[in-house]
């Protein structure tokens, strides 16, 4: 059984003047999904969100809330909220009345009592008590976003939009915060639907993710789905980090292709998109993910899972603590970024600038992508 | 130690300029408010206070300047309000430069003589001959207080205009979108949020033109004709015409009290209004 669709897409184009915004864009949320758009600026996620709030309306296709098409409604007719970029908070209200402002909008207006009863437990619910009347220039950046949250929860809309929420906060803070924001979602058990650049936040986060790019979506799918199966270069590259080796397709076939990379090298690879894009002769790029390529020493050799080899020169190592992450020279490849985990690294010793080693990886592992 | 030294050197010209040409003056006005007019004009020591007894012939330069400076001021915000609104908000950011620039265009020529211009357009020849081509007769505009109220508002519009722009151009955009996705329709929006954040620019534009049309005696005197004249254009007689120093003097020591009187109660207004605020300050 599916659940009803709390925000869908169909064909929705945006554009403003000659600039095409979002290009026949569909899509559905599923209710109580963390969907995230994640892209670089300017791919289209901002207005997508703004036309889910109704700041934006389509110039073509058709939103619709909860099964209801909304265009043409204006935001303060949605049931929608927004958690802003940098919060947007009234300066000019302390943080109970920025809280309760949503419910002062209400016709007829509830009793102050009311108000100040919600406003206490939404301030609660974001583990703010007490702060009721400390003026908003008083709080910290992580204290504001949680004000920012509860002003946007108290009017219990059916879907929350969070435009880049952790974008002004400081890296521990914000892991904090996308831990906080997970667990409130599964207390308030609504949609929450976010926009980033980030794809730490959006893989830690969602349930779904959309990648878009200039405008149109590229894949949308589960965090691991994304790593694992992304459907081209693009994907890859913007979800987690890679190595690409660009080439032509020598030889594909339904699940994978070889791809001769200029130094007269061909690799194998597995295709996600089981190869429909990919024919003989056409430009491609193996993607290989950093943390499956092993790095030996050439006396110890390469592991017996190995298929692909090749001998290499450390030329820089970052200690991440965890892992170890090595940018090689390596023949015929060119740099290539490794990563050891810490336990390899505790039996070999680890390796130094200059020092020969034996890199490679299991074709079964690596992806032959589109090279867009 | 040296730093504090290089402070008070450098307030020294200020502290000497505000001195010699605004402390000393005002006790020169408050010892001669006291004195008597010699016989040939000018003054005579003396401590009396006739010259204050004799105040009430002059109410109506005070009852003008005490209604058509609020009044002015009033006007002139009703009018800069909408017109700095349009500027900060809603003009094309292309086109805001130019815009801009006009308000201040009207600088570049002296006031003087823009409001003698405003004699031309109110007098005979003027707006009432047009108003004759479509059958209203005996309009007269020049030289009634409403052809003051128009000098006032035209020269003094773009220093209402300004500070409010400027107040409403660096109102977060987003708290007017926060708003409406909270459930606020656009006009309690500009109510609840807006207004109140453009309160410290409407409170300095309104400061800086009451100030300055209590003080008014240029456009009273060109488009009031002798009929409708401020304070100032009082000072100017009393002191360039019948040499009566001391009378003069009490009728400024009196606008300056007046004013001292009015202003501080506006500071404490605006105070109230922007007690729990950082962004509201007096000036």
């Amino acid at each position: 059984m599916t659940r009803p669709n709390d925000i869908e897409f169909t064909n929705v184009t945006k554009r403003f003047g000659d600039v095409v915004a979002v290009d026949n864009v569909s899509l559905s949320v599923e209710r109580g999904a963390f969907f995230s758009f994640l892209g670089p600026s300017g791919c289209g996620k901002t207005t997508s969100l703004r036309m889910i709030a109704g700041f934006d309306q389509p110039t073509e296709g058709d939103v619709k809330l909860s099964g209801q098409s909304v265009v043409g409604v204006p935001p303060y007719k949605r049931p929608v909220n927004m958690v802003f970029q940098h919060y947007a908070l009234f300066p000019h209200f302390n943080v109970g009345d920025n809280i309760g402002y949503g419910l002062r909008q209400r016709t007829p207006q509830p009793a102050k009592a009311d108000i100040d009863r919600q406003v206490s437990e939404m301030l609660e619910l974001v583990r703010l008590s007490g702060y009721e009347n400390r003026r908003i220039w008083e709080l910290s950046g992580g204290q504001q976003q949680r004000v920012a949250l509860a002003r946007a929860l108290i009017n219990h809309p059916t879907v929350l939009l969070l435009d880049e929420p952790l974008a002004a906060l400081d890296r521990k803070l914000r892991r904090e915060m996308q831990i906080e924001l997970q667990t409130l979602q599964r207390e308030v058990g609504i949609t929450f639907i976010l926009v980033t650049h980030d794809q730490e936040e959006a893989l830690s986060m969602s349930d779904t993710i959309c990648i878009m790019h200039d405008g149109q979506i590229v894949q949308t799918g589960s965090p691991t789905a994304l790593y694992d199966d992304p459907v081209n270069r693009y994907v890859a590259d913007f979800v987690g980090k890679s190595n690409f080796f660009e080439g032509k397709v020598v030889e594909a076939d339904d699940h994978g292709a070889h791809i001769e990379t200029a130094s007269g090298r061909a690799f194998a690879g597995r295709n996600p998109r089981n190869a429909i894009s990919l024919k003989n002769g056409s430009s491609a790029v193996l993607a290989v993910r950093p943390e499956i390529i092993f790095i030996a020493s050439p006396k110890t050799g390469a592991p017996s899972n190995a298929d692909v080899e090749a001998p290499a020169v450390i030329r820089n190592r970052i200690f991440l603590g965890e892992q170890t992450e090595y940018l090689v020279e390596a023949e015929g490849l060119g740099e290539v970024l490794v990563r050891a985990p810490k336990h390899a690294e505790t039996q070999t010793g680890g390796f130094n600038p200059g020092d020969q080693v034996l890199i490679g990886w299991q074709s079964a592992a690596a992806l032959a992508l589109e090279d867009a | 130690m040296q730093a504090k030294w290089i402070n008070r050197l450098l307030l020294m010209p200020a502290t000497v300029w505000l001195l010699v040409m605004l402390v000393l003056p005002l006790i020169f006005v408050i010892v001669f408010s006291f004195g008597e007019r010699a016989p040939a004009g000018g003054y005579i020591p003396a401590f009396s206070f006739e010259q204050y007894a004799n105040l009430p012939a002059r109410f109506t330069a005070f009852k003008n300047t005490l209604t058509l400076a609020p009044l002015g001021t009033l006007a002139a915000l009703l009018i800069a309000y909408p017109l700095a609104y349009y500027l900060a908000v809603k003009a094309n950011p292309k086109w805001k430069t130019l815009l801009l620039v006009m308000v201040i265009v009207p600088f570049w020529t002296s006031i003087l003589i823009r409001t003698y211009a405003w004699i031309y357009i109110l007098g005979g020849r003027g707006i009432p001959h047009l108003l004759e081509f479509i059958g209203i007769d005996g309009v007269r505009l020049i030289n009634t207080p409403f052809a003051v109220l128009v000098g006032i508002i035209y020269g003094y519009l773009p220093l209402m205009v300004f500070p409010i722009y400027v107040s409403l151009e660096k109102l977060d955009k987003r708290l007017l979108e926060a708003s409406a996705d909270l459930g606020s329709p656009p006009l309690r929006t500009f109510r609840q949020v807006t207004l109140p954040l453009s309160i410290p620019g409407v409170a300095t534009g309104c400061m800086l033109v009451f100030i300055l049309l209590m003080g008014e005696f240029l456009i009273p005197a060109l488009l009031g004709g002798g009929k409708v004249f401020f304070i100032g254009n009082a000072l100017v007689d009393l002191f360039l015409q019948s040499r009566n120093w001391a009378y003069g003097s009490a009728v400024a020591a009196t606008l300056v009290i007046i004013m001292l009187v009015t202003v501080t109660l506006y500071m404490k207004l605006v105070a109230r209004v922007g007690e729990q605020r950082e962004d509201v300050s007096i000036l």
